[in-house]
Parts: C-alpha cells; structure tokens; sequence
C-alpha cells in the first residue's frame, strides 16, 4: 500500500464529484454571475430538490439500488395536487391535502412496485425505469380521461375544452411557495423558507432514526447479503417491499414541495425528471448504487444545481448559444449517472474476482481475474 | 392436447392477448370507417422501417449483454453517415449506399467502446447502457450544433448556428428503398416491396451468421459462459463482436427508416427510439437472453401493427385519440413483463 495507490485509489473513487467540482469551478467566472445571485439560488433550490433526493435513501441501504421508479410517487402526488387545486383548497392547507390525498395512492403504488422489483431480483434498477413508463401511461389515462368523466372536476378553469382531462400546464397559484413563505427568514441578501427547511431537518432526523430501527437494521441486512438476511428469519420480500413504499411516500410528498416551489406543473411531464434529477444529484453527490449517506444528498443537491444555474450562461457567453448549455447540463447529468454507475459496477467486479481468488486458491483466480479485464 | 398447452405457455400469454386484441382491430376497421388495404399497406411499410431496430436487439441478447438499451449509439452513427452523404452530395441509391458506408466505421468505433464498457460492468449492462445512450445523445446534440457542416440543406437559414432539428431528404434518397419494385395494391395502398426486401436480406444475414463458428460461439458465450471458456472463447471478445453488431445494425436501421419517413431527425430524436425495439423484440416472444429471428419478425409485425391500428380504429371508435396511452401502457408493461420472468438459459 504505496501512498501512490492511495491517491489513485482515491481518485477512482471519487471520480464523479471532482469532475463535477472542476468542470464547475471552470464554468462559474464564464457565466458571469454574481456570488449573491448563486447563493440565493441554491438556497432555494435546496429547499426545492432536497426532499425528493432524500426519498433514494431507503432501497439503496436495502440493496435495491436507485428507485428510479420514484416517479411513481411523483405521480400520486401530483393527482393530490390536481384534486386540491380542484376544490379550492389553498395554502398550507392545500398541500396537505394533497398529501393526504397522494399518500394512500403512493403507498399502493409503491406496494405493487416493490413486489415487481422482487420478481425482478439483480435488475432492480432497469424495471423501475420501465415501471415509470408503465406507471406514467396509466397516470396519463387517469388524468386525461378518467378525470371530468368519473372523477368529477367541478372547476371549470383546470378542464380541457372537451369537457374532460386537466390542461396540460396546472396553475398552482392557490398553493404557490405558501411552505416556503410561511416563515421567510431574511438574512442580509438572502431569503431562507425556514419551514421548507425544518421539514427536511424532520425527515433526516426520521431517516437516522429509521436506520436504528429493527427494520431499518433488517434493511441494512437484506441489502448486505439477502441469502444471510432469509437465513436469519428475515421476511427479505416483504423488508424491500417496504424501502420501496417508504421511498415513494418521500417522492409523493417531495414532488408536492417541488411544485409549491415552482409554483405551476406541466401536468403530463412534471414526473418525467424527477428520478432523473434526484438520482444525478445522489451520484454526484459521492454516493454509489450501494452505499449513500444524508452528506452525499445536499453535496449532491448543491453541485449539480450549481452547475444546472451557471451552465446555460456560460454556454452563451463561451459558444454563443445558449442551447449548448442546455445541452451540456443534460448531458453532464446522465453522464454523471453512466458514469457512477460504470465505476461501481466495475469495481464490484473487481471484488468478486478477488474473493473468487480467495476460494479457490491463487492459480485459479488469476485465470479468472485475467479474464474479467 | 398438453403439447398444444405447453405451446401455448412458450408463447406467452401477453403475446396471445395482443395478438388477438390487434386480429379484432383489422375486424372492427371496416365498421368504423377505416380502409383495410390502407391499414394493412402502412403496418407493412413499418413493419419494413422499423425492423431492423428490433433485429438489431438479437446479437446482444444472444452473448447475453441483454437487451440493447444504448441503440441510440448506433443511431447517432447512422446519422452522421446520412450527414456525410448529404455533404458529400451524393443522391439517390449512391447516398443511401454511401450513408451506410460511412455510418459503418463510426458504428464499429462506438460499438467497440461501448462494448469495452459493458465488458466492465457485467450483470448491470442494462441500466448502464441507458445512460451511456442517453448521454451520447446528450453529447451529439452539442456537437450538432457545433460541427462545421455546411451544406445549405442542412442548416439553420436565418444565421442561427448549427445543423436543423429536421433535414428533408426529398432530393436525396428519400423512399430510395420503399420504391424499388413497390407494387400497387389498390389505388391508394402501396407494398414498399424494396424496404421489405431489404429487410428479409438483413434477417438472413443475421441468421447464417449466428449458424457460423463465430456466431454459435456467440450464443455459447451468452448461455453458458463458463462452458464457453473452458472450450476456449473468449468471452469478453465476444460479447465485444456481438455490441459491434448490434450498433452497426442500428446505425443501418436509422437510414431505413429515415428513407421511408423522409426526414432526418437530430438533437433529441433518438433519446426514445431504443425502447420501441426492445418492446418489439419481447412482445415477439424474445427473453432477455434469448432472442430468434422469428421473435424478430412476430414482434415487429405485432408492435407496429398495435401502433398503426389503434390510433385510426379506437379514436374512429371512441372520438378521441387514446393511443398514446395505450402506446405507453402496452409497450412498456410488455418490457416490464419480460424483466420479471425467470430466466431460462436451457430450452
């Protein structure tokens, strides 16, 4: 173990994250921003994204890796969403509403998502991707069709012109920032939504106290080793079931303090980045398909949006096309993803190799390990 | 009786279901008003554009990388031979065949990186080669804009920068292929014989090639890799050899379509075209490992018959456009059905 290996170790490891900070700190002087406007940025984008980041926790500590079928729970928040906004019901108490309403739609969602992923054990990551698309069909058929035929719309104002289906942008207007502002706290220049904050706080506070739990440690057991976790009287089934249900209760609700923020929903497409966006920032952040911890959310959430903030700029300042830099962000995001991924999944390779050199003795595993490369 | 069942149980229930939902589709089209011939002569002509997409998945499931979720690499390659050809000025069948001469170098190259790639990441190709295809369409849409073509046909006329989101290749080789020998069925229902010809040359290409030393050490490599080593394969070359293909395929698949459809489609367009092939190739009876030329063929048919028939029946039917909906809810509960089989290697 030279000091040599260490740093390149080091670096491997860690490849994503400085990337993301050199391309940054190249791109932040090109973008001409000032450092007031960035910050207040983040703040606000923190406040925005953090929660929906957070609900990965769960199913990667069980070993399910990225639930990218977090969307799902986007989606039912979205239809509290709708139904709120339909009623009338604004302000703080709109969007518990449509938490209330979201809620009990995500936990059936997340039910059946978590027992397709079980049928679908070692490709867990691939069918919740698909299982988004599945899931997004039938909110498309739910909201475009079945609302204002079954489901009774009473307002006017959210109807296509046909009579039924909600238009394809919702006004959140009723419901807009009212977490945000409910206590805006005014720091010099900037404005911190304290309650949007203190909402995260609860939920990292619930997520370490989760880990504490029987079942956050039966979690942790099935994610290590699922065979270990079944011989040690662990229902292995019914403990992913539940990261999966938990994660997208948190993307319901997250989704629900996201669009507060934003502040109006393109209702057909709003869900289509969630997971895009939450499972960059996770990477980016230094967290890998196994391992993820509360710093590698809000490092994640700050990097990637500072570069989401800075890049348009700097692409028309530096290309003189701010397409490029819409572009760039785009392709930095599911780059950061493939290229996370491509890092973990190679170095668990390396692993197994070298435990398989372990079992059956030198000779064998350099064979094998020679043929892995 | 239990051989019929047990045919049955191979073929799949999903598949049966769509089969017959689409059979009562042609039913019903007369009734509401919809041209039979002009329905079955564009499932034809889909069929024929579409195909080699779905015939493109067969190579990589075969070495068992699984299903090609990073098509969009062989696409991108496809598009920058049908721009070198545009350039170069070359019309007619000498674009079409010069588009495929020069896609295929950048095909071989893509190919063998993203199959170094996939040779790393063992048992999660899947995911990865999704981010990898989305990033490099992400990564051309940079570079359309900043590559120095210059043909006028190609860019934006109002001194905006970059190559257009659509090319017309009207006066290039648009419908080069669909109008070799088409016959005329009826007045208005034409079989684009050529595009269909085209097509059966490349499935029995690919099916002599996988009877081949190197296309059954192929299929060896996917369905038992230790096996394959111990007689001597190497794996990893491979499953290299078979991405390589796969991508190739797709780069020729994108300027098969592109001739029928006659436009050039760049930036984002091909972000969703890989997961069409692979709803295709699984509802035609393809597991994630294992994967025939007849998968290839039902598949295409039943898919792009599902999304020529529903749209102009069901919205003739209900007066309103649900297959976009439906679209989404078959095609990927299709892929989502197939994920969650067990595998089975031996058969």
């Amino acid at each position: 173990m030279s000091g040599k290996y260490t740093v390149k170790r080091f670096l491997s490891e860690n490849a994503v994250i400085i990337t993301f900070i050199v391309i940054t700190v190249i791109a932040i002087p090109s973008s001409q921003l000032s450092a007031n406007y960035i910050i207040q940025e983040m703040i606000t984008r923190l406040g925005r994204n953090s929660f929906l980041v957070l609900a990965l926790l769960l199913p990667i500590y069980a070993g399910m890796g990225l639930n990218f079928g977090m969307s799902l729970g986007a989606m039912a928040g979205q239809v509290g969403l709708i139904l709120a906004v339909n009623w009338r019901i604004s302000g703080i108490e709109g969007l518990l509403f449509a938490a209330l309403v979201g809620t009990p739609i995500a936990v059936v969602v997340g039910w059946i998502c978590g027992s397709i992923l079980n049928r679908a054990k070692g490709r867990e990551m691939v069918t919740s991707y698909m299982l988004a698309f599945f899931i997004n069909g039938i909110y498309q058929f739910v909201v475009l069709y079945v609302m204002g035929m079954v489901i009774p719309i009473r307002s006017p104002a959210i109807l296509l012109s046909r009579g039924y289906g909600i238009r394809n942008t919702l006004n959140l207007e009723s419901v807009r920032q009212s977490l945000d502002t409910a206590w805006m706290l005014t720091i010099g220049p900037f404005s911190v939504p304290v309650v949007t904050f203190l909402v995260i706080a609860s939920l990292c506070l619930f997520i370490v106290w989760f880990k504490r739990t029987k079942l956050g440690q039966d979690m942790r057991a099935v994610g290590y080793d699922m065979v270990v976790a079944e011989a040690a009287g662990i229902p292995v089934d019914r403990t992913r079931a539940i990261s999966i249900v938990v994660s997208t209760v948190l993307a319901c609700l997250g989704q629900i303090i996201f669009l507060q923020n934003m502040g109006n929903m393109a209702t057909y497409n709003a869900h289509d980045q969630t997971s895009f966006f939450a499972v960059a920032a996770i990477l980016v952040g230094g967290a890998s398909v196994k391992k993820a911890s509360l710093p590698n959310v809000f490092i994640g959430v700050v990097l990637l949006h500072l570069l989401f903030v800075i890049s348009p700029r700097a692409g028309q300042n530096f290309f003189g096309s701010a397409m490029i830099g819409e572009y760039f962000r785009q392709f930095i995001g599911y780059g950061a993803i493939a290229l996370s991924l491509v890092l973990y999944a190679s170095k668990a390779r390396r692993e197994a190799v070298r435990v398989r050199e372990v079992q059956y003795g030198h000779g064998g595993g350099k064979k094998a390990a020679g043929e892995a490369r | 009786m239990s051989s019929i069942k047990q045919y049955l149980a191979d073929f799949g229930w999903p598949r049966i279901i769509i089969f017959f939902f689409l059979l009562s589709l042609f039913v019903a089209a007369p009734f509401f008003g919809v041209r039979l011939d002009n329905s079955l002569a564009d499932v034809l002509n889909r069929f024929g554009q579409n195909g080699i997409f779905v015939l493109a998945m067969v190579p990589m499931i075969q070495s068992g990388c699984g299903l090609n979720f990073g098509l969009s690499l062989g696409i991108i390659a496809g598009l920058i031979g049908a721009l070198l050809s545009i350039q170069a000025g070359l019309v007619g069948a000498l674009g079409f065949a010069g588009a495929i001469a020069m896609a295929a170098p950048f095909a071989v190259l893509f190919g063998w990186a993203y199959g170094r790639i996939l040779n790393k990441v063992k048992g999660e190709e899947m995911t990865i080669a999704m981010y990898v295809g989305f990033a490099s369409v992400m990564f051309m849409c940079i570079m359309w804009i900043i590559l120095p073509f210059d043909s006028p046909t190609m860019i934006w006329g109002y001194g905006g920068k970059g190559l257009r989101t659509t090319i017309s290749l009207e006066s290039f080789y648009k419908r080069v292929l669909n109008d070799f020998l088409a016959i005329r069925m009826t007045p208005s229902a034409i079989i684009p014989t050529g595009e269909l010809l085209f097509f059966s040359l490349c499935i029995y290409l690919m099916w002599s090639f996988l009877r081949t030393k190197t296309g059954t050490a192929m299929t060896a490599v996917g369905s038992n890799p230790d096996f394959a080593r111990a007689s001597g394969v190497s794996t990893d070359r491979m499953r290299t050899l078979s991405v390589i293909i796969s991508t190739f395929l797709g780069a020729v698949g994108i300027l098969v379509y592109q001739q029928s459809y006659g436009f050039l489609q760049l930036y984002t367009a091909p972000l969703q075209m890989p997961f069409a092939a692979v709803a295709a190739i699984l509802i035609g009876g393809a597991s994630v490992n294992k994967g025939s030329m007849l998968n290839v063929v039902v598949g295409t048919f039943l898919f792009q018959g599902l999304l020529t028939m529903t749209p102009s029946v069901i919205n003739s039917a209900l007066q309103t456009d649900m297959s976009e909906v439906i679209r989404l809810i078959v095609s990927n509960g299709i892929i989502i059905y197939a994920l969650t089989r067990k595998l089975k290697v031996t058969k």
